[in-house]
């Protein structure tokens, strides 16, 4: 059991690798947030399953498991809302941006 | 087997650490409040790890309480970056 | 009606919390359940009914393997992009109107239009998406808000509307 455990959080610490990777190399602020929000979230899941297969039903584990949806959405509400205070705060998208349908509609 | 755990433990203290390189570098403000928010969700990962490493079952408990503080002070960061007040 | 579910729904969160089951946990958890009741579940749950129709839930776990699936995906996508040395993306803000109604569909698609591959929901404007898309392959409306939408949409009609 413990095994298995070792190899889910190994998993969860190499998709946290993925996203910081990403936050250190994309050109823009929105692909940033996209690349680091999705991995690093994935990856916390992965590692707290990682904490309820170790423990087990215990207490700690059953906490582990209900940490899970709490983690996924406050992360997924947080990064909308950080998305559309970036846009109205006004930064510009990068070089390679092929099209906006938003700048007419947030006016 | 708990030398790998202490290995994976350090690996994620130092993914903290290229959060707060951005947090220095950032060149924009939003910036800063992405890589403060991916900061948090990371120390949640960190309080689990140190979990099982130590066999004490309360630091799970920090680690659901960072996951709502985090959440709170993200969201005001947000409302902030859109220039609204704290009550709309 | 809605004051019950929310105060069922509140006390079993605490007890999972607490994990103790004796005579003075519960007396505590029921107090802060109400507490909690009285102050927030006028804003929560329209319809109470909807949670005890068990094909509901059958449509529900259908959407739950198809979701984790997508998930795990949309995690080997963007690791993909993001060491690849040339890094390709191609970003840019779509607009896609859904056929959705209830303000808890919208949510719980704009939520899973966030975690699948290499999109992210920027506003909701009455029933137009804005989403920003790390990588856009079609130039077409009908094309991509099918790429998008994927199932989802049909799965969350089934269950939350």
């Amino acid at each position: 059991m413990t095994m298995v455990a070792m190899i889910i959080i190994s998993i969860g610490v190499l998709f946290n690798f993925f996203g910081c990777i990403g936050l250190i190399r994309l050109p823009d602020v929105y692909n940033r947030l996209q690349a680091a929000t999705k991995c690093v979230t994935l990856g916390c899941c992965s590692i707290l399953l990682g904490v309820f297969i170790h423990f087990g039903f215990t207490d700690a584990g059953i906490k582990g498991l209900i940490a899970i949806p709490l983690l996924f959405f406050s992360a997924t509400v947080a990064a909308h809302a950080l998305i559309r205070g970036t846009y109205h705060f006004g930064v510009k998208m990068s070089d390679k941006s092929v099209k906006d349908d938003y700048k007419s509609a947030s006016k | 087997m708990n030398t790998w755990l202490e290995i994976l433990l350090y690996v994620q203290i130092a993914l903290s650490g290229v959060c707060l390189y951005r947090i220095i570098r950032g060149p924009t403000i939003p910036d800063r409040m992405v890589a403060i928010d991916i900061f948090g969700i990371l120390v949640v990962g960190v309080c689990a790890i140190i979990s099982i490493l130590t066999g004490k079952k309360f630091i799970v408990d920090i680690g659901i309480a960072w996951i709502i503080l985090s959440f709170i002070g993200t969201l005001t960061l947000a409302k902030y970056l859109s220039g609204k007040k704290l009550n709309e | 009606m809605r004051y019950v579910a929310f105060f069922i729904l509140g006390l079993v969160f605490w007890l999972l919390l607490t994990f103790k089951l004796t005579v003075a946990n519960l007396i505590a958890g029921a107090v802060a359940s109400l507490l909690c009741t009285l102050i927030f579940a006028r804003y929560y749950f329209t319809g109470v009914v909807k949670f005890i129709q068990p094909q509901r839930w059958f449509w529900f776990l259908v959407y739950l393997v198809r979701f984790i699936f997508s998930c795990i995906k949309a995690n080997l996508d963007v690791a993909y992009r993001v060491l690849h040395p040339k890094m390709p993306i191609r970003p840019g803000i779509v607009k896609v109107k859904t056929s959705l109604k209830s303000d808890f569909a919208k949510t719980l698609l704009a939520n899973s239009i966030t975690m699948t591959p290499g999109t992210l929901t920027v506003d909701i404007i009455d029933d137009c998406f804005y989403i920003h898309w790390i990588y856009i392959r079609s130039e077409d409306p009908e094309v991509y808000t099918k790429m998008i939408m994927g199932a989802f949409e049909k799965y969350i009609k089934k269950f939350a509307e």
